[in-house]
């Protein structure tokens, strides 16, 4: 148990935030936040342990969004059921392109551009399929109760999405311990090693894509019915694919919580940046893509890796009482 | 429907067009040889050498076809500074940290383009933008040929280069054999920059091509960077030949499937291309095998 004490901290101190702070403008902040933590936290799965840096993971992300959006405006399914269906589907496709990819073997800059490829298709068929909306997109009706999935307050889709979050956390932590996990980082590490020792990578690299898939695809499916629209540009555009592996590389890839602390330092540089630039457009991802060359520049794991490095040094520094006082005598 | 008087002119269309794609995954594709990643920023950085040489035009005056002996040394220069003092120190040698620094570079230029200049589309106007020369069965448009013959000079140069120079033949022997080539005497961060420097400056060629008949705006690079990416895979990567025959490919096929798709739908056959050829033959056409 005392693996998951962390994430029961941090989960009930963000959970009593909406008790204390009531602004709208902060609880909003805090809810987009989490959902890239959310989509963060797919990524990390497969990117942070794997090693697989995907730079399309807007396929998942618009998948959950489009799913759940059209199952319920054409098809009037119940909006719970419907985001369930959107994360099996996130699930699904991300067994499909893993299945692909991993299969012919492509690794590094190839995984990297096949999955750009996806996103990149995806979106031009969602911009002219009439299923999706087409150009004009689909909007979800107004209808704030719960059994909709929809909230009158805004506390309440924060507690959603946290909730979200928190089981993202458990999964993480669940694999990290479980054998898959050490066959994963084993992959990351030294492929042909791992296969040389008996390790099924591809198989190892398909699960884990699966898990990430589902798990980004749920904060596309949050996206929907928070926002209650989406379009092309929005589901499989590139803002999502780069801040999906922005957060967890300047948070920490391949720790648990990195991508919940690369989400929240991200988001309040880039709201600091927006504050600073006005109207003009652009500032707040100048900001992001600096803060991502400054992270891998200084500190290759992230930030957690840096405070892990901090603290390994100021105990070094530190004088050992004990110890100088045996030298003495 | 097939009738040649549109099919001709539509596959030397796609040709002329392709050369322009060519020269952008000449630059790719040369990077991919050496350093083995793929330089993410590239779109951006034609982006960028695209508002070069719309302002050498706009401000300074200066013809795009003149303004190409600036701006190419310019960007040969940026490109060099690029790799030599944040690429590479950056990414501690890991490739998987390159790709991230590549694309970092590719957010950070592009919204700078933005936030200095907005989204707002430009356009050049040029005495030879609208200029054509009959061939008996069809017009072909000036801007476009002379890109055409300019690709051709750019790639014979760039063998000559690569053959015939001492440069050339470190970064050859950098692209083989690192280690070898480190232990010979070569700098391999030098070699490293000066590589990156000689794609980015096909790039800032490509723009100086493009901009008398194109549009530029904060994202124009992206349409022709994936193309890019297409290309190399198809030619393989690292294969300059590849990136030659791989373009005008890609030209024909685009300009083809938007006659009988239409234009949004003529970008999938390139992209559908892409992928089946990185899932059957991921080396290439032309790549050996990896």
């Amino acid at each position: 148990m005392k693996a998951f004490a962390p994430i029961a901290v941090v989960i009930a101190l963000l959970a009593v935030v909406p008790l204390i702070v009531h602004s709208n403008v902060t609880l909003n902040f805090l809810v987009v936040a989490l959902m890239i933590a959310l989509a963060g936290q797919g990524w990390n799965v497969l990117g942070g342990y794997g090693g697989q840096y995907s730079f399309g993971h807007a396929a998942f992300f618009g998948t959950g969004t489009y799913v759940t959006a059209i199952l319920q405006v054409r098809y009037g399914v119940n909006a719970w059921v419907a985001f369930g269906l959107g994360i099996a589907a996130g699930a699904a496709l991300g067994a499909l392109i893993g299945g692909l990819t991993f299969r012919s073997g492509l690794r590094g800059s190839y995984f990297a551009l096949v999955t750009l490829a996806f996103a990149e298709v995806l979106r031009i068929l969602a911009s002219v399929a009439p299923i999706t909306g087409a150009g004009v997109g689909t909007l979800i009706k107004l209808d704030l109760h719960a059994q909709a999935l929809q909230f009158q307050s805004r506390a309440a889709f924060y507690w959603v999405i946290l909730a979200l979050v928190a089981l993202a956390l458990v999964i993480t932590r669940l694999i990290e311990r479980s054998r898959f996990g050490a066959w994963l980082t084993a992959v990351r590490e030294n492929e042909d090693a791992a296969r040389a020792l008996g390790v099924d990578a591809t198989t190892v690299k398909l699960a884990a894509m699966v898990v990430s898939g589902a798990i980004t695809a749920a904060a596309g499916c949050f996206y929907v019915q928070y926002f209650l629209f989406v379009d092309s540009g929005i589901a499989y555009g590139t803002w999502i694919s780069i801040e999906a592996l922005l957060t967890p590389i300047i948070g920490g890839a391949g720790t648990v919580f990195g991508p919940l602390l690369g989400a929240l330092v991200v988001k309040s540089l880039g709201e600091a940046a927006q504050m600073v630039a006005g109207d003009a457009p652009g500032l707040d991802l100048v900001v992001y893509g600096a803060v991502l060359i400054l992270v891998i520049g200084f500190t290759p794991r992230g930030l957690i890796g840096g405070l892990d490095e901090l603290r390994k040094r100021l105990r070094r520094a530190e004088p050992r009482p004990v110890a100088q006082e045996a030298s003495h005598g | 429907m097939l009738s040649p008087t549109i099919l001709i002119p539509a596959v030397l269309n796609g040709l002329l067009t392709g050369a322009v794609y060519a020269l952008v995954a000449l630059g790719l594709t040369l990077i991919y040889g050496v350093l083995h990643i793929i330089n993410f920023a590239h779109g951006a950085l034609l982006t960028a050498a695209m508002f070069a040489a719309y302002f050498a035009f706009h401000v300074l005056g200066i013809d795009p076809y003149i303004a190409v002996f600036i701006v190419a040394p310019a960007f040969f220069a940026l490109g060099y500074g690029l790799q030599r003092f944040v690429i590479g120190p950056a990414s501690h040698g890991d490739d998987r940290n390159m790709l991230l620094v590549t694309l970092g570079l590719a957010v950070v230029i592009e919204n700078v383009l933005l936030f200095a200049f907005r989204g707002d589309t430009r356009t050049i106007d040029v005495p030879y933008t609208f200029q054509s020369i009959d061939i008996g069965f069809t017009f072909l448009a000036v801007p476009r040929l002379v890109g055409f013959g300019a690709v051709f000079v750019v790639a014979l140069t760039l063998w000559l280069i690569m053959g015939f120079t001492d440069t050339g033949r470190a970064i050859r022997a950098v692209a083989k054999e690192k280690l070898g080539a480190q232990l010979a005497g070569i700098d391999v961060a030098h070699i490293y920059a000066v590589t990156f420097g000689l794609g980015t400056a096909c790039i800032a060629i490509a723009a100086c091509l493009l901009i008398p008949t194109y549009y530029v705006n904060p994202s124009a690079g992206d349409a022709f960077v994936l193309v890019a990416f297409t290309i190399v895979v198809l030619g393989g990567m690292g294969s300059v030949p590849g990136a030659l025959i791989g373009g005008l490919v890609i030209g024909v096929v685009e300009s083809l499937s938007s006659l009988f798709l239409g234009e949004s739908l003529g970008q999938i056959g390139i992209f559908l291309i892409f992928i089946v050829v990185l899932l059957v033959r991921p080396q290439g056409l032309f790549g050996a095998k990896a």
